[in-house]
């Protein structure tokens, strides 16, 4: 049982602000996914929860309970590092066991937890090795298993698949999952990469130079990201982007022309906004598709078929590139002239502060 | 790139040239000392060998009191300048701040300093302590000599321990202490090795100190060669062997340490 509070975190390194007062609360049981470019904080943000930074500033609570001066080891919290920072002299076993060592837990105990984590992991025939015996994907479960013997209240991972090839990044993050569900814990979980915070989070924690732009589930930030720059960074392919002006305001929803004249009618509400402003129309590469009686014309430079979807990359307006996201194996080829229409429902209006309009509908499954 | 015949002639003959050049004086001695005091002087390989002068040496000081002292000021000297050495070069390493790079430099700085120039502070503090002639006045000093140097090496071999091991441990419940007990001295043990090492040599040839602050009750196996270069005129049977008896302790121990000694000096220049 654990939930954790953020109230206005915040850490200066010197005269220089790295995390500019974060607001967060974390539930009981939930995989909450920080992400956001490098050097947005994130690292430093989990490194404060875990003890290791000092926090400069707001309180940290776990459980209710202000924890920003108790020490790492007394938070209750295990950490997975990017570089899994085994201990190279010790055996796998002794890895695992260190904690309970430590904490003077009796060797019969030691035993039965670390066998029980072993077994988790499907670490038993490796427990008398030492880290450069394993690979790197039976070095990163030695790592979660050093967490699970301690029991603690929340896991931290810090990047913990970054060092993994694909295959086994994937493999891995199935894996995670899977012990979440094991192990009913709290779970924070620090990427980069927007594919693990889609997959994973019950909730992701979008951070940008020291503040969080949104947070919300998966599908939340997909469908109704707050701003400029969740809707460009959630999403692969990303979402096109392009500037237009509003030409009419009204109940059913605000008008927007492109700059070569066309007009679509996304349903959001214009608020504040009147006739002539300059806004960014962004539209995901699934809500365009090929159509003979389409709105827009553009000419086909690049064909990306990936088997199961096939991406067009479309120049459109004479130089703006927008990519399109079609189901199954299309026979468009490049140089081909095309029509695109464009699905007003998937469409998304940011104003020059870069602020989402607010939708209309939600999205039935963005919670 | 293979090297050609004549290349490896080359280094043949400067290795070995530059090895003996190196042994040739300790050789010398050697051979000195097995020789009487008469054919001491002459350059002659050819002699009767004899314990003449070995014998002479005992029967005239306690080599083993002075072997005694040696012993326990170059172990005391090198353990009080670890038990100094290893928090510091934890903290520098671990924690450092904008000093840290200032402070090293200004500890190495201070073995620039030829040693008399404080000696005559050095000996009034000394005598107003009353350590004169002391082994643990000796193992002070001794430690306060090689710190700049432990520190350093110690420095250099902690900065090659990735944070994030120090960092696990902590989140594992590792206090300081325990950090340093359970993580970075079995991780650090050759380098630690070597620098005690290092230290415990260093303190077994000094002779500048133990010369100038004791007579006779601390006085190690160098103040025993000394007391053979005597003003009554030079026995050089005698004055060798004494040498040979003082530096052969060290020499067995240079012997058998002297792969954990190069891995431990090379540890970071070939990584």
């Amino acid at each position: 049982m654990a939930t954790l509070q953020l109230r206005d975190i915040r850490k200066s390194f010197g005269s220089v602000e790295v995390i500019k007062g974060i607001d967060l609360e974390i539930d009981d049981r939930e995989f909450v996914v920080f992400v956001g470019p490098s050097g947005c904080g994130k690292s430093t943000l989990l490194r404060m929860i875990a003890g290791l930074e000092e926090i400069t500033g707001g309180d940290l609570m776990i459980n209710g309970k202000r924890i920003n001066r108790v020490g790492p080891a007394d938070r209750g919290l295990a950490m997975v590092f990017q570089s899994y920072a085994l201990y190279p002299h010790m055996t796998v076993r002794q890895n695992m066991a260190f904690a309970l060592r430590l904490a003077r837990v009796p060797k019969a105990d030691r035993d039965r937890k670390v066998g029980e984590a072993a077994r988790i992991l499907q670490l038993e025939p490796y427990l008398e090795r030492r880290p450069k015996d394993l690979s790197g994907g039976q070095r990163q479960r030695v790592a979660i298993g050093r967490a699970i013997v301690r029991q603690p209240k929340v896991f931290l991972f810090d990047e913990p698949l970054s060092n993994l090839d694909a295959a086994l990044r994937g493999q891995m993050r199935i894996e995670l999952l899977r012990l979440h569900e094991e192990l009913n814990a709290t779970m924070i979980y620090v990427t980069h990469d927007q594919i693990e915070a889609m997959t994973m989070a019950d909730k992701i924690v979008v951070l940008q130079a020291g503040r969080v732009e949104q947070v919300g589930s998966p599908l939340e930030l997909y469908h109704h990201p707050a701003n400029l720059f969740v809707a460009g960074f959630i999403g692969s392919p990303r979402m096109n982007l392009m500037g237009a002006k509003v030409v009419e305001t009204g109940a059913t929803g605000t008008s927007v022309a492109l700059p070569s004249g066309p007009r679509i009618v996304v349903p959001v509400e214009s608020g504040t906004m009147a006739n002539g402003d300059a806004v960014t129309l962004g539209v995901r590469p699934e809500g365009l598709r090929i159509d003979p009686s389409g709105l827009i014309a553009g000419t086909v430079s690049l064909v990306e078929r990936l088997g199961g979807l096939t991406l067009l990359h479309v120049m459109i307006e004479g130089s703006k590139f927008v990519t399109v996201q079609i189901e199954g194996s299309d026979p468009t080829r490049t140089h081909d002239q095309i029509r695109l229409a464009v699905d007003p429902a998937a469409c998304h209006v940011f104003d020059k502060n870069g602020q989402a309009l607010p939708q209309h509908s939600r999205h039935s499954m963005a919670a | 790139m293979r090297a050609t015949p004549l290349q490896r002639l080359l280094s043949f003959i400067f290795g070995w040239g530059a090895a003996l050049l190196l042994f040739f004086p300790i050789a010398w001695m050697v051979l000195t000392s097995f020789k009487s005091e008469r054919d001491a002087t002459s350059p002659g390989l050819f002699f009767a060998p004899s314990l003449d002068a070995y014998r002479e040496v005992f029967a005239r000081a306690d080599y083993l009191s002075f072997a005694l002292n040696s012993v326990v000021i170059s172990v005391g000297g090198t353990v009080l300048a670890l038990l100094f050495a290893i928090p510091a070069a934890y903290a520098m390493a671990f924690h450092p701040t904008r000093r840290t790079r200032g402070t090293l430099l200004w500890m190495l700085s201070t073995k620039m300093l030829p040693p008399v120039g404080v000696l005559v502070p050095i000996y009034l503090l000394f005598r107003t302590a009353g350590l004169l002639d002391t082994r643990s006045g000796l193992v002070m000093i001794y430690a306060l000599m090689n710190l700049p140097i432990v520190v350093w090496m110690l420095f250099t071999f902690y900065k090659e321990v990735p944070k994030e091991i120090l960092e696990a441990g902590r989140m594992d419940g590792a206090k300081t202490a325990g950090e340093v007990w359970f993580l970075l001295l079995p991780l650090t043990l050759p380098g630690v090795a070597s620098t005690g090492l290092l230290s415990l040599i260093l303190c077994w040839n000094e002779a500048f100190w133990s010369l100038n602050l004791t007579s006779a009750g601390a006085a190690p196996l160098t103040a025993f060669i000394a007391s053979f270069s005597s003003p009554e005129g030079l026995f050089f049977a005698k004055l060798s062997a004494a040498s040979t008896m003082a530096i052969a302790p060290i020499l067995v121990f240079g012997w058998f340490s002297q792969r954990q000694l190069v891995q431990g000096l090379t540890f970071g220049a070939v990584k």
